[in-house]
């Protein structure tokens, strides 16, 4: 590893002299594509990469063999299975394919709800001037100190005395309620980086908010939309806490993960089939990671400049 | 650069393939099905539906049910419910969640409280009814309790006099698994008295084997499985009323009776000659999960392991368990006197309102009547205490063992005293003491009085 310093990039006297931050970006994209730094890559993914490799050959391993020894004994003796997966997809009472049926109906709405509401207030929050705008905002971001984990509760009643208890809207509604403080929040960062001087000419065109918003934003939101699609979807699709809590008393509304999670059976004795149920319920997640994965990862970087 | 590229094509191409490989799995699943069913059809067995002509015309009515108990025990329960529906044209909602202890207190303090639930701790119970969610039995389901369970059982549904919650399953943790051919090919005979058991341990241990195998690990319930260990003793050197005492801290946590049933305990599992067998040395019984702790008698590294009868479930399919099978299970044998006591746990049926409905299916589930058809409907591993249970209609030979126990007018029964206690305590304090206690060689005096110091004061 002690073999390279990397070199600086040497500047031809006739270009123009770059600025510092210029200098520092392209030492910087030097430093990161050299090769030390591909393999410490390198290594570093595939170490992240063990656990699941792991969970993957547990969960086409015969049980015994699970219950008595690691799945790298596999590589040695490898004995597969399908057993597990027959036993998570076919075993439980309910059929798998309305949970997993259950799943998408909570998840879709639980991204679209929040999306739809955060791209309108955001808008208003970037580009309508109002009285304590600054200020609601402000209370708007405070909201995502909230742990939603005090308010399942005061919720819970509240759905119970409007009669929706048991029914898919107490958990569209709950996950919109939780998502919409941080929606708001990227999506008016991203707005906010649009020049001015684009919604102005808009304007002097004649446009309205309402031309403006699904002519001239819209189309450039778009990443970052998809970006939050993707994190809101993948928290929904993995959510426990909020299934359990208020789909509570309707078997015919609980998701995947609800089954997922009483896949050991009551004491604990069917543990061997986790590393199936969890490799069944991650295989949408990873279909829709990897096919997004492009606008998650610009996702991310989405509004963490300005503040 | 190339080399960036090159990188990111070979993830695509390792996700892809894992995706590939899922569904694959999925694709091989759909050919063969499965799910297994009861033994016997619900909807064959007949019952008298007198006793619920009482309660009014229920046609139409539902009735909520939230238990602990999932999938695949689950099934046979909902079944049972089936001839109850047919006579009284109630349908019953069955919910079963391995979260229940939690979410039920959630759902009863936001007013989402279920018709019925089948709680599995006394204490629970007792907090229910302090927050004034569960309402008082209904005389019918209090005289089929006072006719065929017996008394040990109602005090357990009953908070200051007051009966609340009728027993339903029951489960019985005194037993020691062995494997009758391992003893039958050593010559080695089931004890009947504790120094019978030990001397029995000391033979094995000359042979060169190790005669015990242990393990308390739980996630975070790591420990209990010690708990009933030191219960299980406690009740055999101290007996009973010191053992109801010890529960209700009428005596300090550490009292010398404790001391000496914990070192009694120690004599066993605390021996470095006795475990542990096929799975490492006296700290790996701290490490080892429960679930997997007996089953080094299957390969015959261990002889004895001393776990609930629910443990059945956790023996490989095609395990034989019977009494001259692979596996089976003797009492944990008597320290004084002839009669084993029987530790044993149960749930308990809380109603949380008084409709003629729920009072009708409360009633369904404390009758004997429910217990035979739970009975006929279920596989292995569910036996109850009712004493009006035809043991015949078990399908498990240990469930009909511990079913015995159950209705041995002679032997003592103590519900299982750590979920008795204060939370912090049973499912505490006491949890964490005995890992200690075998993790790092902790003394047993020093162990029971960080116990008793830990005892709530209120």
């Amino acid at each position: 590893m002690t073999t390279t310093t990397p070199v600086m990039a040497p500047v031809p006297p006739d270009e123009r002299r770059l600025t510092r931050t210029e200098r520092r970006a392209v030492a910087a994209k030097n430093k990161l594509s050299s090769p030390a730094a591909s393999i410490i890559a390198l290594v570093i993914a595939a170490l992240w990469t063990v656990p699941t490799l792991g969970l993957l050959i547990t969960s086409f391993r015969p049980e015994l063999d699970i219950r008595r020894s690691g799945w790298w004994t596999a590589l040695s003796d490898p004995q597969f299975t399908l057993d597990n997966y027959n036993e998570v997809l076919y075993g439980g009472a309910t059929n798998f394919a309305t949970l997993f049926v259950n799943s998408l109906v909570i998840t879709l709405p639980a991204v679209v709800i929040p999306i739809s509401l955060a791209l309108l207030a955001a808008y208003a929050f970037a580009w309508i001037k109002f009285p304590g705008r600054n200020l609601l905002f402000v209370a708007v971001f405070a909201l995502q100190v909230v742990p939603i984990q005090v308010t399942l509760i005061p919720l819970l009643s509240l759905y119970v005395d409007a009669g929706l208890a048991g029914s898919f809207w107490t958990i569209w509604l709950s996950h919109s309620i939780f998502a919409l403080p941080l929606a708001i929040f990227l999506l008016h960062n991203f707005m906010k980086e649009i020049p001015a001087s684009l919604i102005e000419a808009a304007r002097m065109d004649g446009a309205g908010h309402v031309k403006i918003f699904f002519q001239v934003l819209l189309p450039l939101l778009t990443p970052a939309i998809a970006a939050f699609g993707v994190f809101q979807f993948l928290w929904v699709w993995n959510d426990l806490l909020v299934a359990l809590t208020f789909a509570g008393g309707a078997p015919d509304v609980v998701p995947l993960t609800v089954r997922v999670a009483e896949l050991a059976g009551t004491r604990g004795s069917d543990w061997y089939l986790l590393a199936a149920g969890a490799f069944v319920s991650i295989v949408l997640p990873l279909v829709v990671f990897l096919s997004l994965q492009r606008y998650f990862v610009r996702g991310l970087l989405a509004g963490s400049v300005k503040g | 650069m190339t080399m960036r590229a090159r990188g990111r094509r070979s993830t695509a191409l390792a996700g892809g393939l894992g995706v590939a490989l899922v569904l694959a799995g999925c694709g091989a699943g759909a050919t063969s099905g499965g799910g297994g069913a009861g033994a016997t059809n619900a909807s064959d067995l007949e019952l008298d539906c007198a006793p619920y002509e009482e309660f009014g015309d229920l046609e139409g009515e539902t009735v909520s049910v939230y238990t602990s108990i999932v999938d695949p025990e689950d099934q046979p329960h909902i079944d049972s419910y089936v001839p109850f529906e047919e006579c009284t044209g109630v349908e019953v909602q069955y919910e079963g969640s391995r979260e229940f202890e939690a979410q039920l207190v959630v759902r009863v303090q936001s007013g989402n409280a279920p018709d019925i639930a089948y709680i599995p701790q006394p204490g629970l119970l007792a907090n229910l009814v302090a927050a004034n969610a569960v309402v008082p039995a209904p005389q019918q389901v209090e005289a089929n309790v006072d006719e065929y369970w017996d008394e040990s059982w109602k005090n357990y549904g009953s908070v200051n006099g007051e009966f609340y919650a009728a027993p339903l399953g029951a489960n019985a943790k005194s037993f020691v698994w062995y494997s009758p051919s391992a003893f039958a090919d050593a010559g080695y005979e089931i004890p009947t008295t504790w120094d019978e058991m030990l001397a029995l341990s000391d033979q094995i241990a000359e042979s060169g084997a190790k005669p015990w195998c242990a393990g308390i690990g739980s996630g975070d319930a790591t420990g209990w499985p010690a708990t009933d260990w030191l219960e299980d003793v406690v009740l055999r050197t101290a007996g009973p009323d010191v053992y109801d005492q010890w529960v209700a801290h009428q005596i300090p946590f550490n009292d010398p009776q404790i001391v000496q049933a914990l070192d009694t305990v120690g004599g066993i599992l605390k021996n470095p000659d006795y475990v542990n067998g096929g799975l490492g040395e006296v700290q790996s019984i701290a490490t080892t999960e429960f679930t997997d702790a007996g089953l080094p008698i299957l390969d015959g590294s261990c002889f004895m392991h001393r776990q609930a009868s629910f443990y059945q479930a956790n023996w490989p399919e095609g395990t034989d368990i019977s009494e001259d099978g692979d596996i089976f299970a003797f009492p944990l044998p008597p320290i004084e006197g002839d009669t084993a006591p029987v530790l044993g746990g149960g749930e308990f049926t809380a109603a949380f309102n008084d409709e003629p409905a729920t009072q009708a299916f409360q009633t369904y589930l404390s009758s004997p009547e429910w217990a035979n058809i739970k009975a006929q409907v279920s596989g292995p591993g569910w036996v109850s205490a009712n004493t009006g249970l035809d043991v015949e209609n078990l399908t498990s030979p240990i469930d009909q063992l511990a079913a015995e126990q159950f209705q041995d007018p002679n032997a003592v029964f103590r519900f299982d005293g750590s979920d008795l206690m204060p939370g912090e305590i049973g499912a505490g304090a006491l949890w964490t003491e005995l890992t200690n206690w075998l993790a790092t060689d902790k003394q047993t005096q020093q162990v029971l009085t960080d116990v008793e110091s830990a005892w709530p004061t209120s």
